[in-house]
C-alpha cells in the first residue's frame, strides 16, 4: 500500500531540488527557445535544395522519375497526399494510374517542378491546381523540438538523477526508512512529468507569441501526447537507471538512448524517402510516436483517436519499462 | 534474549569472505561496540543488521522476528557516509525523513537536543563536518529509534566537534537506548561502549566489557618517559617491553615498584614520569597485530 506522506515528502524533495537549481531551470527553459528561434532564423526561407514530389500508387518508367534533385515517395492514400500539397508538403503530386497532378498554384517550387521537371515526361496529365497555405518549416519541426526537449529532460532529469543519488548514497539512506521503492519511484515520475509538462507549455506558448505556429488540431489531444510521451521517456529514464551506480555507464546510456532518437525519429527533417529498415527502426522508437502524432494533430488536425496508434503504442511501451524498472531497480 | 540476536552470519562478496560464521546478542539498553581494523568486516556487520545488505547465509532477529516492518520502524541509522539530496534545508531534511514514520519525536526537542537550531534554514551542502554529523544523527533519531546504529559517526570530526558528538551520545545513552557503535577511536569506544565486539578478518576475535577484555589481555602498566631523560641505551631485562619513539620512551612492567626502583637506580630523573593503565588502544593493536593495513 503506497503512502501518501511518504510519496509527498520525496516528490517535495524532488521538486525543491530542482526548482531551486537555477542553472538546471535555465538550460531547460533557455535551450529549447534558443533553438527555435534559431531554426526559425536559418530556415525561414526553406530553400531546400531537393524537391517532393509525391507519386500515387508508384513511379512508373517514366523518364520523368528519373529527374535529379527531385525526391519521389509513393503514397497509397490519395486523399493525404493531396491535403499534403494543399500544405506544401508536397511541391506536386501524380496520379499515374488517373492521368493527373495537383500542384498548389501558391508554392514556388511547385511551379518549378511543375515548369522544368514534369516537361520531362511523356506521359500528359491533367493539372489540379490548389491554393492552401504553406506549411513552414518551423511549424513541421517545432514537435520535433519539442518532444527532443522532452526527451532530454526526462532520461537525463531522472536517470541521471537517480543514478546520482545512488552513488552518493541517497537511496542507501532512504532504503533505510519504511519508505517503498514504488513509492520513492511514482515521486520521481510524477515530479519529472509536472517539470517537464510546464516547461514544455511555457515554451510552446512562449514561442507561439512571436512566431504564430499552425496547430489544426486540439490542444487536449495535443497535450494527451505529450502527457503519455512524458511518462514513457521518465520510464525509459527509470529503466536505464535501474541498476547503474556510474554516472560515465549512465550517461553513456542515455546517449545510446537518446541518440538514435534524435537522428531517426524525425526531428529534424522527414524519414518519408528513407530506407525502409531505417523507417521500421524509428517506429521502434518512443519519440517518434510523440512526434509523428504532435505534427499530425498541429499540422493535419487530426482526432484524438487518428493518433490512438501513436498513444496505444506509448502507453504499451510505458508499461513495459516501468515493469522492468521496478523489477530490476535497485536501492544501491 | 538479547535485542538482537545475530546468528551464524556470513557473507561473501566473489572469493572474499567479508564476514565469517560471525554470532553476537546486542542487549536492550547498551551501548554495542563493533570495533577492528580497516578491512576487518564491521561495516558489511553493521549493514546486514541494518537490513541494508543481505547475508550470504545466518540470521538477524530483531526483537525475535526476521528484520521486517517493525525493525524498519524502530531503528535509527547513520551510515558512515550520507549524503541528502541537494538544495535541501536542515529543516527539510528533518521533515522528509521524519513522514516516513508512524511514531517521531517532538521536533523542537530534536532540534535542541542535537543543536540544529542556527542552521536550520541552511543548506545541507553547506554545514560544516560536525554540524552535518549532528543532523545526520537527528535524521536517525526522528522516528524515536529503539535502536540506533553508528557507523564510524565521528570520523572527520576535529577532537572538539567530537567530543561534543560523544556528549550527545551519552545524553542519548542516558535516555536508555540501545546503540550499536563502529568506531576507530578506541577513545570513543572506551568512552561511550558498554559491551565490545572486535573483528578481524571478517570473524570475531574477541568480546566483553572494555573492563573484561583489558584484564584478561594484560596484567602490566605502562611508563611514559622523556627520551631526552635517559642518558644510554635502555636494555634492563626488568622491563617487558621498551618502545623508544622520537620523544618518549614507554616501558611497560608488571612490577612498576620494582621498575621505578631501577629507573631510579640507573640515574634517570622521574619528574616527568607518567603512569598510564592498559587501554582499548593496547588491546586492539595487541589483538590485531602492528602490520599496516589497506
Amino acid at each position: 500500500m503506497i503512502r501518501l506522506s511518504h510519496f509527498g515528502a520525496v516528490l517535495m524533495a524532488r521538486n525543491r531540488e530542482f526548482l531551486r537549481d537555477r542553472s538546471s531551470w535555465a538550460w531547460n527553459l533557455i535551450f529549447p527557445v534558443l533553438l527555435i528561434v534559431g531554426l526559425a532564423f536559418v530556415f525561414g526561407n526553406d530553400n531546400a535544395a531537393v524537391y517532393k514530389v509525391g507519386v500515387y500508387p508508384g513511379a512508373t518508367d517514366d523518364p520523368f522519375f528519373s529527374t535529379r534533385y527531385v525526391q519521389f515517395v509513393d503514397v497509397d492514400n490519395l486523399d493525404e497526399a493531396i491535403a499534403r500539397v494543399d500544405r506544401h508538403q508536397f511541391d506536386l503530386l501524380l496520379d499515374t494510374t488517373g492521368g493527373r497532378y495537383w500542384v498548389n498554384e501558391t508554392s514556388p517550387k511547385g511551379y518549378f517542378v511543375e515548369r522544368v521537371a514534369l516537361v520531362e515526361s511523356e506521359a500528359a496529365y491533367e493539372r489540379q491546381p490548389l491554393t492552401g497555405r504553406a506549411v513552414r518549416y518551423l511549424d513541421w519541426v517545432v514537435p520535433g523540438v519539442l518532444g527532443m526537449n522532452m526527451m532530454f529532460a526526462c532520461l537525463f532529469g531522472v536517470g541521471y538523477v537517480i543514478v546520482r543519488y545512488r552513488k552518493s548514497g541517497v537511496l542507501k539512506r532512504l532504503k533505510a526508512t519504511p519508505l517503498k521503492s514504488i513509492e520513492f519511484i511514482l515521486a520521481q515520475i510524477i515530479s519529472r512529468l509536472w517539470l517537464v509538462l510546464a516547461i514544455t507549455m511555457g515554451v510552446y506558448i512562449g514561442t507561439n507569441i512571436f512566431l504564430n505556429f499552425t496547430m489544426n488540431g486540439h490542444y487536449l489531444t495535443l497535450f494527451v501526447v505529450l502527457l503519455l510521451g512524458a511518462v514513457c521517456l521518465i520510464s525509459l529514464g527509470l529503466l536505464v537507471a535501474s541498476r547503474t551506480a556510474s554516472e560515465e555507464l549512465a550517461g553513456g546510456l542515455l546517449n545510446v538512448a537518446t541518440w538514435p532518437m534524435m537522428l531517426l525519429s524525425g526531428v529534424w527533417f522527414s524519414l518519408e524517402g528513407a530506407h525502409p529498415l531505417i523507417k521500421a527502426v524509428s517506429q521502434l522508437l518512443p519519440l517518434t510516436h510523440i512526434i509523428e502524432a504532435a505534427r499530425t494533430i498541429m499540422i493535419d488536425g487530426a482526432s484524438f483517436f487518428a493518433v490512438s496508434g501513436h498513444l496505444a503504442y506509448l502507453l504499451a511501451l510505458t508499461a513495459v519499462f516501468l515493469l522492468a524498472g521496478a523489477r530490476f531497480f535497485r536501492w544501491e | 534474549m538479547g535485542l538482537i540476536e545475530v546468528k551464524r552470519l556470513t557473507k561473501t562478496f566473489g572469493a572474499i569472505q567479508a564476514v565469517n560464521d560471525v554470532s553476537f546478542s546486542i542487549p536492550a539498553g547498551t551501548c554495542f561496540g563493533l570495533l577492528g581494523p580497516n578491512g576487518a568486516g564491521k561495516t558489511t556487520t553493521i549493514e546486514i543488521l541494518e537490513g541494508i545488505t543481505s547475508p550470504t547465509s545466518g540470521e538477524v532477529l530483531y526483537r525475535g522476528e526476521p528484520l521486517g516492518k517493525q525493525f524498519r520502524e524502530q531503528a535509527g541509522i547513520m551510515f558512515q557516509t550520507t549524503q541528502l539530496q541537494d538544495y535541501m534545508t536542515v529543516i527539510e531534511a528533518l521533515r522528509m525523513f521524519g513522514s516516513f514514520y508512524t511514531d517521531t519525536v517532538d521536533e523542537a526537542a530534536l532540534i535542541e537536543q542535537c543543536s540544529l537550531g542556527e542552521f536550520l534554514q541552511q543548506d545541507t551542502r553547506r554545514l560544516s563536518g560536525g554540524q552535518k554529523q549532528r543532523l545526520l544523527l537527528a535524521i536517525a533519531l526522528v522516528n524515536n529509534p529503539d535502536i540506533i546504529f553508528l557507523d564510524e559517526p565521528t570520523t572527520g570530526l576535529d577532537p572538539q566537534a567530537r567530543r561534543n558528538f560523544w556528549s550527545l551520545l551519552n545524553r542519548i545513552k542516558a535516555q536508555g537506548k540501545t546503540i550499536l557503535l563502529t568506531t576507530h577511536y578506541m577513545e570513543e569506544a572506551s568512552l561511550l561502549c558498554d559491551q565490545l565486539v572486535f573483528m578481524d578478518h571478517g570473524k570475531i576475535i574477541a568480546e566483553g566489557t572494555p573492563r573484561e577484555l583489558i584484564d584478561a589481555t594484560f596484567n602490566d602498566a605502562v611508563l611514559l618517559l622523556p627520551a631526552t631523560d635517559f642518558s644510554g641505551p635502555c636494555t634492563d631485562t626488568e622491563f617487558h617491553t621498551i618502545t623508544e619513539g622520537r620523544d618518549v620512551i614507554e616501558i611497560t612492567t608488571s612490577d612498576m615498584n620494582r621498575s621505578i626502583t631501577t629507573l631510579l637506580d640507573a640515574g634517570v630523573s622521574l619528574s616527568r614520569l607518567q603512569i598510564r593503565a592498559r587501554n582499548l588502544e593496547d588491546l586492539f593493536l595487541n589483538l590485531t597485530g602492528g602490520e599496516l593495513r589497506s
